[in-house]
């Protein structure tokens, strides 16, 4: 299967999808072993993101490749006023694969067609972040055995969430049944649960997460900002209204597990840490087979 | 001589059943200002089909099916007929194009084309009533919310 890029997860069919995550459980298993020696990775975060950032960094010094960093974008030639289509048309002569986390929404688009050399995006505002959402269901996967007819679980800030967003179109494609559990303020948008309807994928929300959990494979937990609430009180009641905590887990599925992008702030207390039930952590160090994966089929050393 | 409101034409392109009021919306999408030659447009005609509808008339100029197609965008009743000789020598068929390169500007102010010189781009996901969505930001801008660059 041959890649241009990893720009959108709406871009990926399922079997794309299946395929990603086949060739990075080979690596993680050591069945693959893919030689990047002599290829530079150029890393653009034009807003920071230490985790992801040292995560593409990881897994493309694991696998022998080498990386060029623009760590300080106030420094760089976009505080002077160059355009990302002139950045891009340098860097492209520097690396031979671009990771870019940039603010506004589109970017990432613009930068692979400004290009020939392979893109992926590591979040172009509040748009597409592909790599956190195939990481997702790689730790879906690892945790349940399988993607198909599960039980998951969504909450915290649905409405403006971009990982939650994404998660629930790909998981549309393995026909999920899925939970929706958020504040009034905060419940996915409008347009998305059309899109479901249309799909057939059986969607419920839900305010109370106790009522649910006992049913669940999986719940995916999300931050709650600050920002979002018009008042601070608001804000308070709902922060505890949706805290993780052990009282909560009582008679949960043996196989249930917690997911969490991170990083959390209150949203799951650490008394659920040493739970067979946490998986946030492991999910974490899925993002690097994942995006050993991408960068071994973009730059064509897996077949 | 006779009376007419929008007198006919010898030879050129009428485009008619234009949506009351998208009359300079059509001109604007075929960047017809630029043009050298006569240009007609009427407005608020009796319409059996519309109620009421727009006219535009461009003499000794036969419109490209290609650049006719982007019209769909502002005015998708849109009809058009090719005059030869005062004739209707052939009527076209306006579609909505598959890419709609540089015609409309995304209402996403944080979408890349807004801050960045950038050709805007985009694809048309429902025909009726007609929805497009942003190469770029993924965006889905519905008819109404449409905005002309
Ligand atoms: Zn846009």
């Amino acid at each position: 299967m041959k890649f241009q890029g990893i720009i959108s997860i709406n871009d990926l069919s399922k079997k794309e999808i299946l395929y990603i995550l086949d060739v990075a459980k080979k690596i993680e298993t050591g069945k693959t072993k893919p030689d990047l020696s002599g290829k530079v990775l150029s890393t653009l975060f034009f807003e920071p993101s230490t985790r992801t950032r040292f995560s593409f960094e990881s897994a493309m010094n694991r696998l022998g490749g080498r990386v060029i960093s623009m760590a300080e974008p106030k420094a760089s030639s976009l505080a002077k006023g160059e355009s990302l289509h002139d950045t891009v048309k340098v860097i492209e002569r520097y690396a031979d694969i671009i990771v870019i986390r940039h603010p506004q929404e589109g970017s990432a688009r613009w930068a692979a067609d400004s290009t020939k050399k392979p893109v992926i995006n590591a979040g172009d505002g509040a748009n597409q972040h592909p790599t956190q959402t195939l990481l997702d269901l790689y730790t879906i996967k690892k945790a349940q055995g399988k993607l198909n007819n599960l039980k998951v679980a969504m909450i915290g800030d649905l409405k403006y969430g971009r990982t939650v967003h994404s998660l629930t179109s790909a998981l549309s494609l393995f026909n999920c049944q899925l939970f929706f559990v958020s504040p009034e303020s905060l419940k996915m948008p409008e347009h998305i649960l059309e899109d479901l309807k249309k799909k057939k994928i059986k969607y419920s929300e839900h305010e109370d997460p106790s009522k649910i959990i006992n049913k669940l494979d999986i719940l995916y937990a999300t931050r709650i900002q600050k920002e979002r609430f018009p008042d601070e009180a608001e804000y308070e009641k709902v922060k505890h209204a949706y805290v993780i905590d052990v009282s909560l887990l009582k008679n949960v599925k043996k196989n249930f597990r917690i997911m969490h992008p991170l990083p959390r702030v209150s949203e799951i207390s650490t008394n659920v840490d040493g739970t067979p039930y946490a998986f946030y952590f492991e999910q974490a160090g899925f993002g690097i087979p994942v995006r050993q994966a991408l960068l071994s089929l973009l730059l064509g050393k897996v077949k | 001589m006779r009376a007419y409101k929008v007198y006919a034409i010898k030879n050129g392109t009428v485009i008619d059943h234009i949506p009351q009021g998208r009359a300079f919306k059509v001109i604007d999408v075929l960047d017809l200002e630029e043009e050298k030659g006569i240009v007609t447009c009427g407005m608020n005609f009796e319409s059996k089909r519309l109620g009421k509808k727009d006219v535009v008339k461009i003499e000794n100029k036969e419109l490209e099916p290609k650049e006719v197609n982007a019209i769909t965008i502002v005015a998708p009743t849109a009809t058009l007929n090719i005059i030869r000789n005062f004739k209707v020598a052939k009527k076209i068929k306006v579609k909505v194009p598959k890419v709609i390169e540089e015609i409309v500007e995304c209402n996403n102010p944080n979408c890349i084309t807004r801050n960045e010189k950038v050709p805007t781009k985009f694809y048309p996901i429902s025909g009726h009533p007609l929805e497009i969505k942003c190469h770029y930001c993924e965006r889905t801008i519905s008819y109404e919310e449409i905005t002309l660059l």
